[in-house]
């Protein structure tokens, strides 16, 4: 499962190679280790005039404890404005100037686009990154904000609005050094519910996540008890299901979310028993040797359940890689059912039992294939689409309830499945990406942790790829 | 007990001079005297008694003890004037005003005189540490074999001599470096820096041509204008000087960091009845000042603050007190150690954030008219003899408020003084209508 190529590269002579050669140069990607901050190192501030979040992005920084810089620009009232805010919020700011030279670095840029309502003012982008994209240190993060498609009021606003795709797309396959960049749409209402988000998207929790969209809807209720929230134990007194919990990606998702405090419950396959015992019993947790796909397993997990259930986390899936011509129907049958039909029948069965607690997150893995398509995998990638599907149309009835559902979709994680792949098409896989690396199976745990979080109801109908910003379907 | 004004009557200081050049051989006591000499003269202070006269110098001989008393003694001043010396960076020679002044207003004395002197030239060089203490040890050490034996253990590295350092102890950066960092950190161009000290040269050079400093400089050694200033500088000439400070990336030169320089200066001080009885007139009241420090190093609890930020902390202390606002002033003079520091500081003065978050206020202090920033030209063009600048500075505000000033419409002007080790002194200053 290591990567080779990767070591030899950062390596000192390897790395002179590489360069010389012009060979990609994967970056070692920070990751999260408990009681990291935030984001280690100073985050750099900026609005496009007229923008609509700065206060709310203040404090959401502010208390996320992040170390600010402001932009000074002297000719215009606005770099004023931004320390005005930031003073109002009784926080501190260094002062930065591209123009004044200096050492200055920045872990974080971000920058609050939503004042944008005309294409003549995507300039405001120009003014803020030319100068300080080079000065984002490795593992450094990028976050511009702008407005939700249906929350524009003009043509124009949405054609601007809807130019920053571009724009963040573009930069996160330039930025390089192991840096990510992210377009967040926050809808009119949800400015006071960035928390998990901005600060999932800042730290090295977001290591493998790049060139994503994500849409933050007004939440119905903003959960009152997040006041006295522990963002180190957020999940605490809550019970998490895992289904294919046993390993790989589920082991990691089910270790995530017990570091973040909740009970877990994971699934998995009675075949699989004695290495999803071990899981569940390093976790502290609890074990259920069931087959997702039998008939009496919703009704099992409703009984199981009754007493509420806080996450729900739809891992469990199989590849049955055939092309369609040679693929016999019981091998397209069997993995649909598994990896979507199986879902269904589970998710209806605890919401029609009232098992889903109101400020429930129902998480799905889906999969870089079902947005890219992928030969031999007709079966696979229309399970997973179907997963995408599922998210989008559950996401208005659970936001009724104050739940969410949202879709992860990995790309090319390191996993027992990728290391039996043959050397080129793994390769390939790796190397494809923004990152120029696969993932570990913990960066898509820690998306799920994000979206399984209390403060994540503005989180809602998302499918966001853990992927390095892969080639495929982009 | 009701404090008396303190007036300010007139002040005298010889050009400064470039290090290692026209004052080469010339000592602090000699530049020292040369400055209360030409003050005497010019105040007819032959015989006089003075309450006391308080200099000081940053870089001085050990065998300077008494530095200002010997000075006072090479005068005319009557020899019973006592004396004392300071020493706080470059807030030397502000701080002696601050003292002289304080005595005045307390009743303690009527008159005195505050000064400074510096040299970079005839530098103190200390004997190399371990050869100090193998002498000290061969001095204690009974018996000329034992002492023999010591020296025996004398190497030639030994011989080297340590030479004194423009480092702050406890950070081990020059001071130009630790501006550097506050320029880099406060987003200072270096056209900005450029343009600053450009218009420093040019406005000390069209004070000398009106003749500003006829009687504010005597002549000494041969020069008979601070040997720094150039009169022909302009930002485009300064913009082509390689960086000193910062790195390649850095944004100070030569050019807009002061020169190391050697000079005096001296500014008398009195109580308003010594002047009346002697006929002298007053140039302007000496009302408010105030020191602060910073946390350069980071030990404290608080945030690691720029070196030579103290000034902006120091300011609003002061202001609070008088009961003024910045934009209240006629004249700022502000001390030009680097231009950065000038600027750092009057951003600090202008942002939202340093104010509420360092300084505890809600509004900013404000943007000054930069019109009104060291009219007369300022270090940059000057030069900085570390403990001569607080005289040249004190002196150069009183003659503009007594020159802007009158009676219905008094002029007010503030004194900014940047220093070594995280500090920093600020005075106000009123012309004699006021």
């Amino acid at each position: 499962m290591s990567d080779r190529y990767a070591q030899l590269v950062r390596s000192r002579p390897g790395g002179m190679l590489a360069r010389r050669v012009g060979l990609p140069r994967p970056e070692a990607l920070e990751r999260y280790r408990a009681g990291d901050p935030v984001i280690r190192g100073r985050v750099l501030l900026g609005d496009a005039p007229g923008g609509e979040l700065l206060e709310a992005l203040v404090g959401a920084l502010g208390a996320a404890r992040c170390e600010l810089a402001t932009g000074l620009d002297a000719s215009s009232p606005d770099g004023d404005r931004v320390r005005g805010v930031v003073a109002a919020a009784g926080l501190d700011a260094t002062v930065f100037n591209p123009e004044a030279g200096g050492e200055q670095r920045f872990k974080g840029l971000v920058f609050d686009a939503t004042g944008i309502a005309d294409s003549t003012e995507l300039v405001a982008l120009h003014a803020f990154f030319h100068g300080s994209v080079r000065r984002v240190e490795r593992s450094g993060r990028v976050i511009v904000l702008g407005r939700t498609q249906a929350d524009c009021e003009s043509v124009r606003q949405r054609t601007a609005q809807r130019a920053l795709e571009g724009f963040t797309r573009s930069l996160g396959k330039e930025i390089g050094k192991g840096a990510t960049v992210q377009l967040v749409l926050v809808a009119k209402g949800a400015q006071q519910a960035m928390d998990s988000t901005l600060r999932f998207l800042l730290s090295p929790r977001s290591a493998y996540v790049s060139g994503q969209v994500i849409e933050l809807s007004s939440p119905a209720t903003i959960a009152d008890d997040l006041d006295g929230l522990d963002w180190e134990r957020p999940l605490d007194g809550r019970t998490a299901l895992v289904t294919g919990a046993s390993r790989g990606i589920g082991e990691a998702i089910a270790t995530a979310l017990a570091r973040e405090g909740a009970h877990v419950v994971g699934l998995d396959v009675p075949a699989l028993a004695d290495e999803l015992c071990a899981v569940s019993k390093r976790l502290d947790g609890e074990a259920l040797e069931l087959d997702i796909t039998a008939a009496d397993t919703p009704a099992l997990l409703a009984e199981r359940f009754a007493g509420g259930l806080d996450v729900v986390v739809h891992n469990a899936g199989v590849t049955r890689d055939r092309t369609l011509a040679k693929m016999p129907t019981e091998r397209w049958s069997e993995l649909i059912d598994i990896n979507l039909s199986s879902q269904e029948r589970v998710d209806d069965a605890l919401l029609e039992a009232g098992a889903i607690k109101a400020g429930g997150r129902i998480v799905c893995v889906s999969s870089m294939s079902a947005v890219a398509g992928n030969a031999g995998q007709t079966n696979y990638a229309t399970s997973k689409a179907g997963v995408i599907g599922r998210a989008l149309a559950l996401a208005p009835v659970l936001a009724e309830r104050g739940a969410t559902i949202n879709a992860v979709a990995p790309g090319f994680i390191e996993t027992q499945m990728t290391a039996a792949m043959p050397i080129p098409i793994r390769e390939a896989g790796r190397r494809m990406s923004s990152l120029s690396q696969g993932g570990l199976p913990i960066d898509v745990a820690e998306a799920i942790a994000w979206f399984a979080h209390p403060a994540s109801g503005a989180v809602n109908g998302n499918v966001v790829r853990v992927c390095g910003q892969n080639l495929l379907g982009a | 007990m009701n404090a008396r004004r303190v007036a300010v009557l007139g002040g005298n200081r010889i050009p400064f001079a470039r290090s290692n050049s026209a004052y080469a051989n010339v000592s602090n006591h000699d530049m020292l005297t040369a400055a209360l000499a030409g003050l005497v003269e010019r105040f007819a202070l032959d015989g006089e008694l003075l309450g006391e006269v308080v200099a000081g110098a940053v870089l001085k001989h050990p065998r300077d003890r008494d530095l200002t008393r010997e000075a006072v003694l090479s005068t005319r001043l009557a020899p019973q004037t006592p004396a004392y010396d300071i020493q706080q960076a470059c807030g030397t020679g502000l701080e002696a005003v601050i003292l002289v002044a304080n005595k005045i207003a307390l009743g303690q004395i009527d008159v005195g005189i505050a000064g400074g002197v510096d040299t970079t030239s005839d530098a103190p060089l200390a004997l190399n540490e371990s050869l100090r203490k193998l002498l000290l040890e061969a001095n204690r050490t009974p018996g000329t074999l034992g002492r023999l034996r010591l020296l025996g253990r004398l190497r030639p590295g030994q011989i080297v001599p340590e030479i004194p350092r423009n480092a702050e102890p406890r950070t081990g950066l020059s001071m130009g470096e630790h501006c550097a960092v506050m320029a880099s950190e406060w987003g200072v161009t270096r056209a900005d820096q450029d343009e600053l000290a450009a218009r420093s040269h040019q406005r000390m050079a069209d004070a000398y041509e009106r003749g500003f400093f006829d009687d504010l400089v005597t002549p000494f050694e041969g020069l008979d204008r601070d040997q720094n200033m150039r009169a022909d500088s302009t930002p485009e000439k300064l913009a082509k000087l390689r960086p000193v400070f910062g790195g390649e990336q850095g944004t100070m030169t030569a050019g807009n960091s002061t020169p190391l320089s050697d000079g005096a200066s001296a500014v008398l001080l009195a109580s308003e009845e010594w002047a009346r009885e002697r006929g002298l007139p007053v140039l302007a009241y000496f009302s408010h000042a105030q020191t602060a420090a910073v946390d350069h190093v980071g030990n404290g609890n608080g945030k690691r603050e720029g070196l030579l930020m103290a000034p902006a902390y120091a300011m609003p202390k002061m202001l609070d007190r008088a009961g003024l606002s910045l934009d209240e002033f006629d004249f700022y003079e502000i001390h030009e150690a680097f231009a950065a520091q000038v600027l750092c500081t009057l951003r600090a003065w202008e942002d939202p954030v340093f104010c509420r978050e360092r300084l505890a206020r809600d509004e900013p202090l404000g943007p000054i008219d930069r019109e009104r920033l060291n009219v007369n030209g300022g270090s940059l063009a000057a030069g900085h003899p570390f403990a001569a600048t607080g005289g040249r500075i004190v002196a150069t505000l009183a003659k503009a408020l007594h020159e802007r000033g009158s009676a219905t419409s008094p002029a007010r002007g503030v004194v900014s003084v940047c220093a070594a080790a995280g500090q920093g002194v600020v005075a106000v200053m009123e012309s004699a209508g006021a």
